[in-house]
């Protein structure tokens, strides 16, 4: 089933058409412009409703939707995607919001055995149309289970597509067009960034979904990043341009289907890759850009393809974090020993 | 029942300390009695002797025609059951998974439902599946490793088998829940929906949420629970404590056990619990008390794990006999009528065999469609890299 077609110029237009937003607004309002734009979309989490969610993301939509549209679910993963199912076979698009990305597994049965792959086992007669967002990664000094990447997870599984914004335009464009997409989409926020400000047109999409995209051109490596390390690798850019090193940064945004074509492109011209993620390192998207860059760009390249990632450990104590997540530094020397290669 | 502590906490300076797989003698007895007596609330109308009594709580009206329309569907779905049990064995099917014993269940459930009801079911619902009108060609293809059910769910409101113990039971809720968001419950037009699922079911997850979940928002669903006593080779006791029904008290809506070999009393009360949930009063627990009596599927071997006794005792309460015997003192049906549905029986039988043994293989490109809704162009060019692959054998053959 395909959305109503929609003008979303008139669904959510605000006076002015560019605004500076915060990723947790951009999100919250394009939550509500796919409310407004189709009656079928409901949301379900948990204390989404006359809280706004933890991080208020679906702020005042139980107030203006109701109940039957904003459902503060019991509390229960598996509960919220399980009836997820049964509501998108009744012909909803429900909008699941799942607290912090470590409570995510007690809905894992239900994604995997479910979610994924109803639309195969009934060769199209069932569409899954569900958008589960999940606020993700570190850096907000948090407990255990409250700054975990469990993307990889997802991307490994067949019959679900998997993406992540890192800025508010894509944050408000991004989020609709999940809405909109009839398979399963894994939305991945990136929590530590949410109040992080960019300027938003609410009436020009910036692209379509499934594509990534280059955010800085530069000449003398790559680097490709997702989420919240988007801007860790914009700021290493920007150091290393002090310096004399001129780097592409691409975001990839869409982390099932890869879109890797921008990558080899930029790897065949520059020769040289590091890939940064928060996730562990190993059976990661990482790993899987380095394998399909190696395949695909192998006589472009300088040197190895270099990950920067979290380690292969559980989520540390988060006075440790600091060290755990990649940062600046950590991105600028694998881009150093890349060079030195 | 027989208490659970029998089966965990023996008597200091008792016999030799009982495990759930090595029960002693007296387990064994205080067991047979629990499988054997569905205790006091059991709604009956029909007796395994084939007498009609009544009960303060349930009765239904029905008619020579329409009780003759039950022994039919029940006699041709064993048939369905014991053909495809034997196209297993005769290497045509992977697996089969047998109903035997659990015909009245089903279609007394089945039944009991509208067109506009919608049905979620685990994977021995093939009586189920024969009151959505599917026919039991199109259960072959998920058993042969054809397909993976090819009815249109939406269109027989029958969902795909599901094979993980328990999902189907949020997907119900969910779907029950939409029933009443779309202003379709409330009066006797109303919609409700059926989930299916067993005894074993009840220990998962998803099963307690499915509950939780429908009772908050009022869902207009009917819990079907056919507690066949055994899951695999686990008794219910290791399942519950307390008699299955028993449990619905817990999460706030009211648990009935109902005689599972008795298709009148099974239809009385899914037909009531339904109505009650198309007026807006769900959701309502059933538990049908029945007996697998046949293996878990073709693979198992219940010989490891029960006792024959128990099988015979069940026969006695075999679920088409009672309905036989009472159809034939009320002189409601004659040889003539038995005979047909004898001949129907064969005739179904035959279509089966003849349907099976000529399933043609899925092409190898069935391996990558449908994944997506909208595609995926990376799966894509690994199929094309594959077929290519497959291409480059003489004749095209891998």
């Amino acid at each position: 089933m395909a959305a109503p077609t929609m003008d979303r110029s008139t669904a959510a237009a605000p006076a002015t058409p560019v605004q500076t937003l915060t990723i947790s607004k951009a999100l919250n309002m394009g939550l509500r412009a796919s409310m407004e734009a189709n009656p079928k979309v409901i949301m379900m989490g948990e204390d989404i409703g006359k809280l706004g969610g933890v991080f208020r993301i679906t702020d005042g939509l139980q107030k203006d939707f109701g109940e039957q549209r904003v459902l503060d679910t019991p509390l229960a993963e598996s509960g919220i995607i399980g009836t997820a199912v049964g509501l998108a076979i009744r012909g909803y698009r429900p909008v699941c919001e799942i607290q912090f990305d470590g409570f995510i597994f007690p809905g894992f049965d239900q994604i995997v055995s479910q979610v994924a792959k109803l639309h195969y086992r009934t060769q199209g007669k069932i569409k899954m149309p569900i958008v589960i967002r999940v606020p993700f990664g570190g850096g907000i000094g948090a407990v255990e289970h409250h700054s975990e990447s469990p993307e990889s997870y997802f991307a490994h599984t067949a019959g679900l597509k998997v993406v992540s914004c890192s800025n508010p335009a894509d944050a408000y464009w991004m989020i609709q067009q999940a809405i909109d997409c009839d398979d399963p989409v894994l939305f991945f926020e990136p929590k530590r960034r949410y109040y992080e400000k960019g300027e938003v047109d609410t009436t020009a999409q910036p692209g379509k979904l499934f594509e990534s995209r280059v955010l800085r051109s530069g000449t003398d490596a790559t680097l490709v990043a997702y989420g919240p390390m988007v801007r860790t690798s914009l700021d290493a850019a920007n150091a290393a341009a002090e310096d004399g090193t001129s780097l592409e940064v691409i975001d990839l945004r869409t982390l099932s289907p890869l879109d890797l074509a921008p990558v080899f492109e930029s790897v065949r011209r520059t020769g040289r890759l590091v890939v940064v993620s928060e996730a562990p390192s190993e059976s990661s998207i990482a790993s899987e850009i380095a394998a399909k860059v190696q395949q695909e760009c192998f006589y472009s390249l300088q040197a190895p393809v270099l990950r920067v990632t979290g380690f292969d450990t559980p989520y540390p104590p988060s006075k440790l974090e600091e060290e755990f997540l990649p940062d600046l530094d950590r991105v600028l020397h694998a881009v150093d020993r890349s060079l030195a290669w | 029942m027989s208490s659970p502590e029998q089966w965990t906490h023996p008597e200091p300076d008792a016999a030799p300390a009982a495990t759930a797989a090595k029960p002693t003698a007296e387990q064994v007895i205080a067991g047979l009695r629990a499988t054997d007596e569905g205790g006091a609330d059991l709604v009956q109308l029909l007796t395994p002797e084939g007498e009609r009594v009544t009960h303060p709580d349930f009765d239904i009206d029905i008619t020579p025609e329409e009780l003759r329309g039950l022994y039919r569907d029940m006699v041709l779905i064993r048939r369905v059951d014991r053909e495809a049990n034997a196209l297993q064995r005769k290497g045509q099917l992977g697996i089969w998974v047998p109903l035997l014993g659990q015909e009245a269940a089903q279609i007394g459930a089945g039944r009991a439902m509208r067109e506009t009801d919608m049905a979620f079911p685990s994977y021995r619902e093939h009586g189920i599946a024969w009151t959505r009108g599917i026919n039991p060609t199109e259960l072959l293809g998920i058993f042969r490793g054809t397909d993976q059910g090819t009815w249109d769910p939406v269109e027989k409101r029958f969902h795909p088998y599901t094979i993980v113990i328990g999902n189907q039971v949020l997907n119900a809720a969910g779907y029950a829940m939409g029933q009443k968001f779309d202003g379709k419950v409330g009066d006797d037009e109303g919609e409700a929906t059926m989930c299916f699922f067993g005894d074993g079911a009840t220990s998962q997850g998803d099963v307690h949420e499915g509950f939780v979940w429908a009772a908050v928002y009022d869902a207009p669903l009917v819990f079907f629970c056919q507690n066949n006593q055994w899951a695999i080779s686990e008794p219910t006791e290791r399942q519950s404590r307390l008699p299955l029904y028993q449990r619905a008290r817990g999460y706030g809506f009211p648990g009935i056990r109902v005689d599972g070999n008795d298709v009148l009393a099974t239809l009385a009360v899914t037909k009531w619990a339904l109505d009650e949930c198309r007026h807006g009063n769900g959701p309502i627990l059933i538990e049908a008390f029945t007996y697998r009596m046949d293996a878990h599927t073709t693979s198992d071997d219940p010989t490891r794990y029960r006792l024959s006794d128990e099988l015979e005792m069940w026969k006695l309460k075999d679920p088409i006999e009672r309905v036989k015997v009472y159809l034939v003192r009320q002189q409601w049906a004659d040889h003539e009528f038995f005979e047909s549905v004898e001949a129907d029986a064969d005739k179904l039988g035959e279509e089966l065999r003849e349907f099976c043994t000529n399933m043609p293989d899925p092409p190898a490109e069935r391996i990558f469609s449908n994944v997506y809704a909208e595609g995926n162009p990376n799966l894509e060019a690994q199929r094309d890299e594959f077929l290519d692959y497959v291409s480059g054998f003489a004749g095209g053959e891998h």
